[in-house]
């Protein structure tokens, strides 16, 4: 008990401490945002780093949105590729000319872009598209979480990556499964591509070929959006229901939290930003392939927040955007030739997926609370080390404990 | 574990119409779903061809494609049933064991060539180094991944297993590059043995039931009969009571571990002689195929896994031979998501901390 109320208090004047500084990291984050904002107009319209951090940020959308689930909720979810996947193929149907036969050729369009308006096939307007892909989203992850609600820890895992696999495979196999005449449901590895550019309005539509500027600063502020949603959904009322059943499942029912509406919630949540920076990258690659829908995917965004800190909101965004360039710039540019210079026969960029799983491996036993971890959930994983199960000799816990 | 007794409340007794559709499709949903795809095509055999020797060849090649899961979902039963852990990386380990197979024989200089008695050695002795090094694999990732992680929440060691699943995968990468290789058909495994009612059984189908049964009636009488087994048995019941009874908990829990890498080294072996080909890849989806079994047969019980494994197999067949190859994974993973659902307990396991 003495331990107890020691460790509350030393918690509380943590908290003071940070409400105290909550002034001056606000200005930070403001400043931070008002560098990001401005230091594309310094760089080339197609610049090369501007391209790695647009990657960068989609991957901050998707990392927050699998950290809502993962991070918040406690379920692990290895089948999160299932959202980008749906996302990206949201676009890949409705803004594409991927159903060219509809409508007698002569297509669907609403608000779509000068670029489209004559061409054939379903043309949304990207806001719309982002709506519907959030949406059809937030549907699939509420079908994917009902069945492993019954379920607890690994099976979660496990199930959700059965999902995954199987969504997978109807992305590959999709170019076989006709409906009616001549609509496939996906293009499998050929990919649907050409996908057509954002266009917002009051903008000019966004050109890839030209610059890439426009793109940066969408999906900018597309994660200021989903950084603000986060910071409040975390702190909402089931925010806290989040974090009550990931600490224990039984008190948060004990306690009144519904279980079920609760962990659907996750579900829902986390799929839905998944769906936007699927419909975002779709849009931004200009095709939608089957290749990437791969179980790897998913773990690659589990790395992220990991590597950041599951649960903390800053902690994802820096684990997502360190990945991200580890993977589209430190391993293919940087260190690549490494290996060669060291006169074995292999390219770095063959093992980027064991070098991710390596990161995880080592992060998880060296510092599982991650590199910002939250002041929680870092409790949460010392604790259960520090006590050992049961009863183990004097040496066994100091090993442990050390 | 406190939780145990909270969710545990017996059941109100309300004995609806509903209740006991629910309680009779828990019960029997999960066989007749098992027993639909070969009913269906055994139907559908008859109308055609007027025989079942179609259905018969894809159950004789379901079996002996089960006999490697089964011997792979050992491993993750066992693990399981002690530790209560998803030894996600286990399926790797047996892909490492397919490319030890595979290095010895070249080392050893095993070709077509060689003669039948050079063969039979080269095989046995590919087998127990396998085995040997896949024990000591399993035995060194428990150390490594597993070990430090023990009481801390169940998503850690979950993750690190991930993790070590894909450095794993690297590894065969690195040893035999990205692409499925062909190994030289030691044994001429499509070879007619014999054919009885007209059912073609290959010297293959032979090699994988022969090897797998020796093997699991082996482990059974380990786990059943000698003292290492019953302090097994003891730590999966309760590994606090074990401690306090004298049994070293840690020994014990890597002694699980080689057991299980042993036998993922010798589905390696056979895999290796029946399907004759390697590839980085092949441990994923077979270890995906083999934790289906696993759960099928009731996770944490050796007959179950073996009962699972020859299911699964024979599921996989079918959907392979007639739905077509590239659905196959599809088609085993909807298995394992309903089992999760309606019968998280398998056919022969109980009600499980987990799944209950």
């Amino acid at each position: 008990m003495a331990t107890a109320r020691l460790r509350s208090g030393s918690q509380g004047a943590a908290l003071s401490r940070l409400r105290d500084s909550k002034h001056g990291n606000r200005i930070l984050v403001a400043l931070v945002f008002l560098v990001l904002i401005i230091f594309p107009l310094f760089r080339d319209p197609l610049d090369n780093f501007v391209d790695d951090m647009i990657l960068a940020l989609a991957y901050v959308v998707m990392a927050l949105g699998l950290n809502i689930v993962v991070g918040f909720a406690g379920l692990l979810d290895l089948g999160y590729v299932a959202f980008y996947a749906f996302g990206a193929y949201t676009i890949g149907w409705f803004g594409s000319d991927h159903f060219a036969f509809i409508n007698n050729e002569k297509g669907i369009h609403i608000f779509s872009g000068e670029f489209v308006s004559s061409t054939p096939g379903i043309h949304l307007n990207f806001l719309l598209i982002l709506v519907v892909a959030a949406a059809i989203c937030a549907v699939v992850g509420v079908i994917i979480g009902t069945p492993t609600l019954r379920l607890r820890g690994d099976y979660i895992a496990i199930v959700t990556l059965a999902f995954g696999e199987i969504i997978y495979r109807f992305a590959v196999n999709g170019d076989s499964i006709e409906f009616a005449k001549n609509y496939k449901l996906t293009n499998g590895r050929q990919a649907i591509s050409p996908i057509d550019q954002i266009d917002l309005p009051f903008f000019k539509e966004f050109d890839s070929a030209f610059t890439i500027r426009p793109f940066y600063w969408f999906v900018l502020s597309l994660v200021a959006l989903v950084l603000f949603c986060n910071f409040r959904l975390r702190d909402s009322r089931l925010g806290r229901a989040w974090i009550a059943i990931r600490e224990d499942e039984v008190a948060a029912a004990s306690m009144g939290v519904p279980l079920v509406k609760t962990k659907l919630m996750a579900y829902a949540a986390g799929a839905a930003f998944g769906g936007m920076a699927g419909a975002f990258l779709g849009s931004y690659l200009t095709s939608v392939n089957a290749n990437n829908f791969q179980f790897g995917f998913s773990i690659f965004v589990l790395a992220m927040i990991i590597l950041g800190g599951l649960g903390s909101i800053w902690g994802v965004v820096v684990g997502a955007v360190m990945l991200s360039f580890i993977n589209s710039y430190f391993i293919p540019d940087v260190f690549n030739s490494i290996p060669r210079d060291l006169g074995l026969d292999f390219d770095l960029t063959q093992l980027s997926f064991g070098i991710f799983g390596f990161l995880i491996l080592i992060v998880m036993v060296l510092r599982p609370e991650g590199l910002i971890p939250e002041r929680r959930r870092k409790l949460e994983f010392r604790e259960g080390l520090g006590e050992t199960e049961g009863i183990g000799t004097e040496e066994e816990v100091r090993r442990v404990t050390a | 574990m406190a939780s145990e007794s909270v969710t545990r409340t017996p059941t109100p007794v309300r004995a609806s119409g509903a209740d006991a559709v629910r309680s009779w499709f828990s019960k029997y949903g999960l066989i007749i779903l098992l027993a639909a795809l070969p009913i269906y095509y055994g139907i559908k055999d008859l109308s055609d061809d007027g025989n079942l020797v179609r259905l018969g060849d894809n159950l004789v090649d379901g079996l002996s494609n089960g006999a490697i899961y089964a011997l792979i979902a050992l491993g993750y039963t066992l693990v399981y049933g002690i530790i209560e852990l998803i030894n996600f990386a286990h399926g790797d380990v047996f892909m490492i064991g397919t490319l030890v197979a595979f290095g010895l024989w070249g080392t050893i200089g095993l070709t077509l060539a060689t003669g039948t008695l050079g063969i039979v050695f080269g095989l046995l002795a590919a087998l127990v180094v396998a085995m040997a090094v896949c024990g000591v694999l399993n035995v060194m990732i428990e150390r490594v991944a597993y070990r430090p992680l023990r009481g801390a929440p169940k998503l850690a060691p979950l993750i690190t297993a991930v993790g070590m699943s894909f450095i794993l995968q690297n590894v065969g990468i690195l040893w035999i590059g990205a692409s499925q290789r062909a190994v030289p058909d030691l044994i001429h495994a499509q070879q007619q043995l014999f054919s009885p009612l007209g059912l073609s059984i290959s010297r293959g189908d032979v090699l994988a039931v022969v090897a797998t049964i020796p093997l699991v009636m082996l482990l059974t009488t380990f786990v059943s009969t000698t003292r290492l087994g019953k302090a097994m048995r003891a730590t999966a019941q309760d590994p606090d009571a074990a401690r306090l009874m004298g049994i070293n908990v840690d020994t014990t829990i890597a002694l699980t571990f080689l057991l299980g890498g042993m036998l993922a080294g010798a589905a390696g072996l056979i895999f290796l002689v029946y399907q004759t080909t390697v590839w980085y890849f092949s441990g994923f989806i077979a270890g995906l195929i083999a934790f289906t079994a696993a759960v099928m047969g009731g996770i944490g019980n050796l007959q179950g896994a073996v009962l699972g494994g020859f299911i699964i197999g024979i599921i996989q067949q079918l959907a392979e031979n007639r739905i077509g190859a590239e659905w196959t994974e599809a088609v085993v993973f909807a298995y394992l998501i309903i089992i999760m659902v309606f019968r998280p307990q398998g056919l022969l396991g109980e009600q499980t901390r987990e799944a209950g």
